[in-house]
Order: C-alpha cells, then sequence, then structure tokens
C-alpha cells in the first residue's frame, strides 16, 4: 500500500496539492501511488514559472522507462516555482514523491475544485490496485 | 485472463509489479527495473521467461523437415548446438524468429515467443508433413529460467557439475541443476553472458529458489520484463511486433544472415528471398540516440527537416548509455538531422550502427 499522507490534498490524475488550507500558494508534485506505477522516472518537464495556468490544464509531463504520463495543475493560477532538482534527478519523485520530488508552486487564484481528501484519494487508489 | 507461470505465487510474494504479456501474467519488475538492469550488466540477474513456447520435432527426418520450414540449415547443426533462425511465410515475411536446440541426431527443440509459439506449432506440423517427423507443442510443461550476466557461471556452478566452461555460446546440454533435470543452454537475450535453463513446471520453484541462495553473494536480483526489454534494446537484439513482423523479412531487418540460400532442397520462402536479397531495401535497421532527454517511443515518426523518414520500432531510456536509445527503420540514404517527432516535437538524434551496448569478452 503506498504512503498518502493525511495532511494533503489529491486529484483523480494523481497528483498532490499542500498547503491548499493556509496559503495562497500551495506545492504539486505526483503521489506515491502515481511514482509506483510508473515505475522508475527518467524524464520530468515542468511549466516555466511565471506561466498562468487553468485547473486541469496539461503542464507538463512525466517520463518512465516504459511510459509517458501528463503533469495537470490542480489548481488555477501563476506558476510561481518550479522544482529545478527534480529535473535534473528524476529518480526523486520515486525516491521522496512528497518531500523532495515535488514539482511546481502555483499562487493560486480562486479556489481550487474538485480535489480529494487523504481517504478519498485512499478509496479511489484501493479500488485501481 | 492471464495465464499465470508456475512462478506466479514467487513474484507476488517478491511484490512484483505483474502485467498482462502476450496472454500471460508477467513480472514486469520487482523494484527499481533500472536497478535490475544495471544488476545484469555488473552482476546477475534472474528471469522468469516461462512464456516461451517449446516445440519439439523428433524423427528421422526431423532435420530435414526443419530445413523446409524455416530458413536456417538446421539439419546441419551438431548435436549439443543451438542456431538462430526465422520461420516465414511465402513472401519472405518473418512469422517469428526462434531458436533452435539440436538435442539429439533426430530431436530438435524450437524456442518460439510467446505471442507466437501457437502459430508457429500448427506452421511446423503442417510444413513437416511430407517429412518423417512428429512435431509437439510441449510449451505447457516446461518452465524456463534464465541467469543472466557477467556472474551467471559462477553462480549457476555452485548448484550443477556440468562442464558449464565447455559450454560454448549457443551450445546447450542436459544436465542436473540443484538435483533436478534441466536442459542448461548457452543463450540469452539481455547482451550478457548467461543460461537459460529449461525444467519441468513442478521444478521451476525449487529452482528459482535454489538459484537466489546461490546468487545472493554475487548480487544476482530477480529482474522483470521492463529490464528484459532495455537489455535487448541496448544489445541491438530485435522484438518480434517491433523489429520483426510479417511485413518485413529478414533482410528488411538487417538479418538477411540467417537465410540459408546453399542449403539442400527447397524452403518455405525461398523464392521470394531469393528475388530480394540483392535489393538494397527501402529502409534499414538504424540506431538512434537522443541529444535530449525525452525518450522515443515505438510508433514515432522520425524526421529529416520536418519531412517522415523513417519510424521508431523500440525506444527506451538507456541506463549503460545515460541518454534515451531507440531501433528504428529509416529510409537508406538518411543520415544526418534525423529528428523524432515525440508528441509534436522534434527531437534531435544521433544515427548509430547497431548495437549500443557490447560486452567486454
Amino acid at each position: 500500500m503506498s504512503e498518502i499522507p493525511d495532511e494533503l490534498s489529491y486529484t483523480k490524475e494523481h497528483e498532490w496539492v499542500a498547503g491548499v488550507d493556509e496559503a495562497i500558494t500551495v506545492t504539486i508534485g505526483i503521489t506515491a501511488y502515481a511514482a509506483e506505477a510508473l515505475g522508475d522516472v527518467v524524464y520530468v518537464q515542468l511549466p516555466d514559472a511565471g506561466t498562468t495556468v487553468a485547473a486541469g490544464d496539461s503542464v507538463g509531463e512525466v517520463e518512465s522507462t516504459k511510459s509517458v504520463s501528463e503533469i495537470y495543475s490542480p489548481v488555477g493560477g501563476e506558476v510561481v516555482e518550479v522544482n529545478q532538482a527534480v529535473v535534473d534527478d528524476p529518480s526523486l519523485v520515486n525516491n521522496d514523491p512528497y518531500g523532495e520530488g515535488w514539482m511546481f508552486r502555483v499562487r493560486v487564484e480562486g479556489d481550487p475544485e474538485d480535489l480529494l481528501s487523504a481517504e478519498e484519494y485512499t478509496a479511489l487508489t484501493s479500488g485501481e490496485s | 485472463m492471464s495465464r499465470p507461470t508456475p512462478l506466479r505465487d514467487v513474484h507476488e510474494s517478491l511484490g512484483a509489479t505483474l502485467t498482462d504479456f502476450a496472454g500471460w501474467l508477467m513480472p514486469l519488475r520487482y523494484g527499481s527495473e533500472s536497478a535490475e538492469h544495471n544488476a545484469v550488466r555488473t552482476a546477475a540477474g534472474l528471469f522468469d521467461l516461462s512464456h516461451m513456447g517449446e516445440i519439439f520435432v523428433t524423427g528421422p527426418q526431423a532435420g530435414q523437415a526443419l530445413d523446409y520450414a524455416l530458413v536456417g540449415h538446421l539439419s546441419a547443426l551438431v548435436p549439443g548446438r543451438a542456431r538462430y533462425t526465422m520461420i516465414v511465410n511465402e513472401r519472405g515475411g518473418v512469422l517469428d524468429d526462434l531458436i533452435v536446440y539440436r538435442l539429439g541426431d533426430e530431436e530438435f527443440m524450437v524456442v518460439a515467443n510467446a505471442s507466437n509459439y501457437a502459430k508457429v506449432a500448427a506452421e511446423l506440423a503442417d510444413r513437416a508433413k511430407p517429412y518423417d517427423a512428429v512435431v509437439e507443442d510441449r510449451s505447457d510443461r516446461y518452465a524456463l529460467i534464465a541467469v543472466q550476466g557477467p556472474r551467471a557461471q559462477e553462480i549457476l556452478a555452485t548448484l550443477t557439475d556440468a562442464d558449464l566452461p565447455g559450454l560454448k555460446y549457443y551450445a546447450g546440454l542436459p544436465g542436473v541443476v540443484d538435483g533436478r533435470q534441466a536442459l542448461i543452454a548457452r543463450t540469452g537475450y539481455t547482451g550478457e553472458d548467461g543460461f537459460e535453463l529449461f525444467v519441468a513446471n513442478e521444478d521451476a520453484v525449487p529452482l528459482w529458489h535454489a538459484l537466489t541462495r546461490a546468487g545472493e553473494p554475487y548480487g544476482l536480483r530477480p529482474a522483470g520484463l521492463s529490464s528484459r526489454d532495455t537489455l535487448r534494446l541496448e544489445a541491438g537484439m530485435p522484438l518480434y511486433g517491433n523489429e520483426l513482423g510479417p511485413d518485413l523479412t529478414p533482410f528488411d531487418a538487417g538479418l538477411g544472415r540467417v537465410v540459408k540460400f546453399d542449403k539442400p532442397g527447397d524452403f518455405v520462402g525461398r523464392s521470394a528471398l531469393e528475388a530480394v536479397k540483392d535489393t538494397p531495401p527501402r529502409r534499414r535497421l538504424v540506431g538512434l540516440v537522443a541529444r535530449g532527454r525525452r525518450v522515443p517511443r515505438h510508433g514515432y515518426p522520425v524526421t529529416r527537416d520536418g519531412a517522415v523518414v523513417g519510424e521508431v520500432t523500440s525506444g527506451a531510456p538507456s541506463q549503460t548509455l545515460g541518454k534515451p536509445i531507440a531501433m528504428a527503420y529509416v529510409d537508406t540514404g538518411a543520415g544526418e538531422g534525423l529528428a523524432v517527432d515525440i508528441r509534436g516535437s522534434h527531437e534531435a538524434m544521433d544515427l548509430v550502427e547497431l548495437p549500443f551496448y557490447r560486452r567486454n569478452k
């Protein structure tokens, strides 16, 4: 069973979102479940800082040995920071998906929609595997 | 429902990610596929290949039957040796690539790909009809376990008295491994030295455990199909369905050397292959090495100045080169300035001759 921290919010596309309740700026990555499903991540493409994104936009991609998946922004707003470390060393996504493997930060405009709680995300992923 | 191999419970207990492959439930990886790949290059890997098909051809004319049915000269094979060969249709199109082991004067074992062996068994039975030979698909009886990597011989030597140093590449002999009857073959699909062990289904689990224990001090680890695919890609070995198929001849794939026109008698596909053997193919199979980090994958167009000049057949990140690599069919003469259209973006590629990786012997 993959780790699904309680304090985070989630999407059906297997991103996690940190800081939804207290901050204007949220941090986004992909879940441990997604990282395990992908296998060894070899390439991460992220949006440029300064880009304006809408919730649900495809903003990048994650490639593993066997597959490639899009990264969707779970929230709308301006991308204020991207994690260059994960671009340089994509294995951070596998080794520390909720920590050093974070991907980008967005200054949120409007309310985030349709995010899942840890409990809801657990239910979603236990139905898939 | 996918068919499990005799080792399914072992794979599950090892935490493998299982996947459907050609109708079989196979281990894709046990942990990190990169670590599995590197283990095979530097130490050894243990593979379950029980999805492969084993078809036996026996009888006084077994060799002649195979000479007619396949493109190789199998009747010339010495007992104990093996050959890489192909079965083609009347048009010369490849139906499967095969390894044929001569086990005795009147006994051959044809090892076919999981996706093809039912078709191959049926074709062989049909083509062998005029000969005094019997074709029998025994795939359901045999498991296949491979130990591949530079430490493979040391590991296997702890479990068998068989003369492993005397066993040449592409040779196979019956032997006893950990007290169990096995056909020990020095073959593989990784670009490394290694062995393939054909055993009865019921011996698969104990043999796997014995090899795991024996291999532990040498750094052996279980390895799944994901690493098997990247290993064979680095070694420039074709995969049926990617580099080989019914619309391609052995010459198209750069493997015309497996076609033995000088063997006696006719064989299926002879006239079609003779007609094309001296015709340069429109496209040839080449290697591509990406300059960037995005991975060219099966089916992506190869381009030059925006025009399509080929197609990727297999692609993956290469652990050994540290860059993405691919095999592709590319128009003859297209060398410089190649790119692969990776989901709309043309990524620069350097053309190289295959293989990408060759072990130090």
